[in-house]
């Protein structure tokens, strides 16, 4: 072996500790069979795993994540998939402009359109906190749904979409017929990674939850304040072991790495 | 004019814009039914713009075009009822063979027993029966052309224009494609628009060739006439006349910037009246320095050989610039860096009347 590979095994092995040491010492965390959360655990059991599905504000807040993320998903492609298409189709003036704007939720931080969005569309539209976190949501997945579907489009050459006018069909028809068939795995990665995004989100909900709705990552926010106990190291593992799943399933599924 | 040369496509004043740029410039041209006319030039000669316009998927500055009487020139493309094959022949990748043929007609509402007929029909003409359930990214590149072309063949179009269809094909291929093609056109006797930069297969091809320069038609007429009688430098060394020579009082100047002159040969009586003479490589006759007789009165110097199976090409250094020459394999060979004696006769020179 020459130093260099052994410098560079040694640097790899240090990301992967950096990157993966905090799940790990959550999830060992949470495998605890004491009554408070502290490492290294007293004695491993699953009693704290169990115990999560039990607590009903949990369930509570974990059904509105998923209802929100799979929503403010769809609604963001329905926004998205139609500007991606346009955006790599036609000659739009102020094209690259448009494309930076959509893009700016990813850029700018969570904190400050969170806020934002409070101050300026909330509050003075008397929004309900259903229909802000919707938005806000929906505002954070549509750059991930244009981008990927953008990758996709760009696979599909746009004479393919020429060959079916020329034998008759409309533009409109075009797209159903020829375009959507064939940019379906890139808005199933999308969907994925829009709802993943939505599913962990932090910075811009914890403006925007209000009394008695709030989203999973939130509530686990607000109970570390007052519950010393292992679950929420426990429902931090499972959640993490979700969206990893999901990323995992959709690589091996669809290439999800092509398209971000 | 007879039933069948009557005017079927015409493009009137045509003149069409491309990222800007004016491609096609007041462009008249007119195609007989049943004619496979082929658009020949150079990239950036504005063909593959005339045809798109044809086709409906750019709008013209100005001009119009007329389809069998009709005014097309505003149509939407999908009204038109005009194939077009396409160079990266763009199946549709998610349908299978018989759905990629299927595609039009059953935008045309043709169903059940017509449609699967029908089909069947255009699959086993181009020569893939049996291909039906493949997808198009488990065929060759000749198999996907060809089911480019039954596609765009089974619904009856008025029009087919083809965009290049062969140039991504390899060599024995694009042959068997050529001969296909020509048989494909007499039996269907549809109306086709070839378009292509490659003069061999424009003239193997075509019934006529209209040559395009720069947005303008440099020349037309039948292949032979092409090939033989250019009438402009253009055409002619794109068709192989690539010795050229400008008619001067002093005698023929290269056709490079400040080239020198070779003197008119004496016996050759007056200046033709035109504006350049052009020879084939092969046309130039070559001797050998001992022995140059009559027709051999210019000096020349090898500055490469290369053999090319029926003949070996010469590039000779003259005070005219640079030329072209074959010989047959089996005449004495020329060393690189020897001199020898060469002619332009003037029975085969081919006369040329501009640029």
């Amino acid at each position: 072996m020459n130093p260099m590979r052994i410098t560079g095994g040694v640097v790899l092995a240090a990301i992967f500790l950096f990157l993966l040491g905090p799940f790990l010492l959550i999830a060992v965390a949470g495998l605890s069979a004491g009554e408070t959360l502290a490492f290294p655990p007293q004695g491993i059991s699953l009693r704290w795993f169990y115990a999560v599905f039990a607590m009903d504000n949990f369930r509570a807040s974990f059904v509105l994540s998923m209802q929100l993320a799979v929503g403010s998903t769809l609604l963001a492609l329905l926004l998205g998939i139609p500007a991606a298409y346009g955006l790599s189709r036609y000659q739009v003036p102020g094209r690259e402009i448009i494309r930076t704007i959509v893009f700016t939720p990813v850029i700018v931080p969570g904190i400050i359109v969170g806020l934002a969005l409070l101050r300026h569309a909330v509050i003075p539209l008397d929004m309900s906190v259903t229909l802000a976190l919707v938005l806000a949501h929906t505002v954070l997945v549509v750059p991930y749904a244009v981008r990927v579907v953008t990758a996709s489009l760009e696979n599909l050459r746009p004479d393919v979409e020429e060959a079916a006018v020329m034998l008759g069909a409309t533009r409109l028809r075009t797209f159903f017929r020829i375009v959507l068939p064939n940019i379906l795995h890139g808005i199933l990665a999308a969907f994925i990674l829009g709802f993943v995004t939505s599913f962990n989100q932090v910075p811009v909900s914890l403006f925007l939850t209000g009394p008695g709705i709030t989203t999973l990552p939130i509530d686990m926010l607000a109970s570390m304040e007052f519950v010393y106990d292992p679950s929420i190291a426990a429902l931090s593992a499972l959640m993490a072991l979700m969206s990893m799943l999901i990323v995992l399933v959709a690589e091996r599924l669809l290439g999800l790495s092509r398209y971000v | 004019m007879s039933e069948s040369l009557k005017t079927y496509l015409s493009l009137e004043n045509l003149t069409l814009a491309y990222g800007g740029q004016v491609a096609v410039k007041s462009l008249n041209l007119q195609v007989a039914k049943g004619e496979l006319l082929a658009l020949l030039g150079p990239s950036g000669c504005g063909k593959t713009t005339t045809m798109r316009a044809i086709a409906g998927l750019l709008t013209p500055q100005s001009g119009r075009i007329v389809l069998d009487g009709e005014d097309i020139t505003t149509k939407s493309p999908n009204q038109r009822e005009v194939g077009l094959v396409f160079q990266s022949y763009a199946l549709f990748p998610h349908l299978s063979v018989f759905e990629n043929v299927a595609f039009g007609l059953r935008l045309r509402r043709v169903g059940g027993g017509e449609l699967s007929r029908r089909v069947g029909e255009a699959v086993e003409m181009v020569g893939l029966k049996g291909f039906e359930r493949r997808l198009p990214r488990e065929l060759s590149g000749g198999q996907q052309q060809r089911v480019a072309l039954a596609r765009s063949v089974v619904v009856r179009p008025r029009l087919l224009l083809l965009d290049e269809p062969l140039s991504n094909l390899d060599a024995r291929l694009r042959l068997e494609m050529r001969s296909e093609l020509q048989r494909l056109q007499s039996e269907l006797g549809v109306t086709m628009l070839y378009v292509t930069h490659d003069q061999v297969e424009a003239l193997a091809l075509a019934h006529r060739v209209v040559v395009m320069r720069a947005g303008t038609i440099a020349q037309q007429g039948p292949p032979a006439d092409i090939y033989e009688r250019p009438t402009s430098a253009f055409v002619a060394q794109f068709v192989g006349f690539e010795n050229l020579f400008r008619v001067t009082p002093q005698g023929l100047q290269g056709d490079g910037t400040g080239q020198g002159t070779l003197p008119f040969p004496a016996n050759a009586g007056n200046l033709p009246a035109c504006h350049a003479l052009a020879w084939r490589p092969r046309q130039v006759v070559l001797a050998a320095n001992a022995d140059p007789g009559a027709n051999c009165p210019y000096e020349g110097r090898v500055l490469g050989a290369s053999y090319l199976g029926e003949a070996v090409e010469y590039l000779i250094e003259s005070a005219a610039g640079v030329i072209k020459a074959q010989a047959p394999t089996h005449a004495p060979r020329f060393a690189i860096q020897s001199s020898l004696r060469f002619g332009l006769p003037l029975a085969d020179a081919v006369q040329l009347q501009s640029d």
